[in-house]
């Protein structure tokens, strides 16, 4: 079985993508914080909701630039 | 209690009556052999884009969910929000992972996890154990379901002692069962797509009505209590609350596709493709819990615990009761009625998904392996049929004559234990390296310490790991599942280089995995 040959062929750089939501999301002191506030909603809960909604961009492009 | 409800209570019957009749005629929908376990079991790999969206969505975001999010948040504060990384690290696992896997199981014609090992690993004892696991993990998932539509019932102002309090949630059972039985996969899509619509209204009802109605979200942000704003910052030598929000957030992540009902949804889908585009629509329900998981701060705001109208609701259900009581509270009779129809149908989605998922194992990993080898098509599905109704059936008497907290725990447990699979299943899906007994031992290890280990910390989610003088809490799960690997990784040449018989053969190749 060609495992590595597999995988290799199957990579796209792209996928480092996903890094960045892993890394902004599961470090709780980039956002442990209430200041600033955005209408009324601390920062800890409106910067998570935000990366629901980077986050799924991102996947969007990846998906774009990865589709064959 | 408070007195019945009638204009919500009518409405709340005229849905549940309107998606009976959808489950029943959704085995006309797409139509199919139901006599074959792929049609019934997997709505025959069929469905597209938009109804995997609503499939996937309407059960991994289950109804439970949608009340004990806000109502950790109403309890504990902040770390509710856990939720929301939770189900933003979920996607890339499920865009990289699950397109191949669902390739591989169309191609083998594999419908079930268990099967997959099978047929990767050769060895029927791992994909046993991956079955049962899978089995016993779904089971309280499925009592808590019932906690959900329980949780309605009795807000709609439904009591009584007795058989007659229990009448609703068996009538509702009973429904359930009967379209699952007759439709299979099917029923739950279709009514998937009337429930999470109903979900979405009463999400952005809520969240626009009920701050305007408390005066804005700085108002209410204000009379949360500024422990329950923010995680507590860790003291000296621990990794404190941001350990602990970190790791279940990731760990959650990693075992939600692994349950069987989350991987039945997927392998349904009609191509990768299809998998891949959810990763990026799917989402979209992320946002929707957040948004919901803020409504445990609108009933803290709202003082709904010192009203008297809720009192015997808080009594019975705890904390359960707030996301119903701000309903009550903040909207017209006429939409808590389709807001509880929400949160009921959308109990009884998932809570079907999980039957179907659970009997598939059943049928193809226990019992044609090891007790009726060679199945006619229709033997296999009418077996399926017959287990889905003694798992609702085995649920229903658990959440009658168990205690609540009892499905809790279980569910809390099963978690711990559907994450050991992740070596065999997940990483199966890059590589065979691995060596099945070495896996199997992973497995074992793994449930054991992660079992012994939440019953030392009396069955909450995170273990306080202690390590050269410093503390790591953790979700137990995550912890467990790294022991689980490390010892398959050990343990792989150990074992092959001890083994006289040859390793089983992969019948999987390589193309298998790609479209």
């Amino acid at each position: 079985m060609d495992d590595t040959q597999r995988q290799r062929s199957e990579w796209s750089w792209w996928y480092l993508l996903f890094l960045v939501q892993f890394i902004a999301v599961l470090w709780p002191p980039f956002y442990n914080t209430a200041e600033p506030y955005w209408i009324g909603i601390p920062f800890f809960y409106w910067y998570q909701l935000l990366w629901v909604l980077i986050g799924a961009v991102l996947t969007a492009v990846i998906y774009l630039a990865t589709e064959k | 209690m408070q007195d019945v409800n009638w204009v919500a209570l009518t409405i709340f019957v005229l849905l549940f009556a309107f998606i009976t009749w959808l489950g029943f005629a959704a085995a006309r929908w797409r139509k199919g052999d139901l006599d074959l376990l792929h049609e019934w079991g997997l709505g025959g790999r069929r469905f597209g884009t938009v109804v995997t969206w609503f499939l996937v969505g309407g059960d991994a975001y289950t109804a439970y969910t949608f009340i004990a999010v806000p109502a950790l948040a109403f309890g504990a504060g902040a770390v509710a929000f856990f939720a929301v990384p939770y189900t933003i690290v979920i996607y890339p696992i499920l865009f990289l992972v699950f397109p191949r896997l669902w390739y591989v199981c169309h191609k083998r014609g594999y419908i079930t996890a268990g099967d997959f090992v099978r047929g990767r690993f050769g060895n029927r004892w791992l994909a046993l154990a991956i079955a049962i696991t899978g089995i016993v993990a779904t089971m309280p998932y499925i009592a808590l379901q019932l906690v959900g539509i329980q949780v309605v019932i009795g807000a709609l102002g439904i009591s009584g002692t007795g058989l007659a309090a229990d009448l609703p949630l068996i009538i509702a059972f009973a429904v359930l069962a009967a379209f699952t039985y007759s439709s299979g996969l099917r029923a739950p899509a279709s009514i998937a797509i009337v429930k999470d619509i109903l979900i979405y209204l009463t999400a952005f009802a809520a969240i626009i009505v009920i701050p305007i109605e408390l005066g804005g979200f700085a108002r209410i942000f204000s009379a949360v209590p500024a422990q329950k704003l923010l995680l507590p910052v860790p003291g000296p030598h621990t990794t404190g609350a941001y350990g602990s929000y970190a790791t279940l957030a990731l760990g959650s992540a990693l075992a939600l596709f692994l349950y069987p009902h989350t991987l039945t949804g997927i392998l349904s889908a009609s191509s990768g493709a299809v998998v891949r585009r959810n990763a990026a629509l799917l989402p979209g329900y992320s946002f929707m819990l957040g948004l919901l998981a803020l409504l445990g701060f609108f009933a803290l705001a709202a003082g709904l615990k010192g009203l008297p109208e809720f009192a015997a609701g808080f009594k019975q259900f705890g904390n359960n009761f707030a996301v119903p009581a701000l309903l009550l509270h903040g909207f017209p009779s006429w939409f808590v009625g389709i807001a509880f129809a929400a949160i009921g149908i959308g109990a009884l989605v998932p809570a079907a998904i999980m039957s179907i998922a659970a009997a598939n194992l059943y049928t193809r990993n226990i019992h044609r392996e090891f007790i009726n080898k060679n199945p006619t098509a229709r033997q296999e599905a009418q077996m399926a049929k017959w287990v889905s109704l003694i798992v609702k059936v085995g649920a229903l008497v658990f959440i009658l004559f168990v205690p609540t907290q009892f499905a809790i725990q279980l569910q809390l447990l099963g978690g711990i234990w559907i994450i050991q699979t992740l070596p065999a299943v997940l990483l199966g899906a890059y590589t065979r390296w691995f060596n099945s007994w070495a896996l199997l031992v992973g497995w074992a290890l793994g449930s054991y310490a992660g079992t012994a280990m939440a019953v030392q910390v009396h069955l909450t989610p995170t273990f306080p790991l202690t390590f050269g003088g410093y503390t790591f809490p953790g979700y137990t799960a995550f912890y467990t599942v790294i022991l689980n690997l490390v010892v398959a990784l050990v343990l792989t040449p150990l074992f092959n280089a001890i083994s006289a018989r040859k390793v089983a053969p992969d019948e999987t190749l390589a193309a298998d995995y790609q479209a």
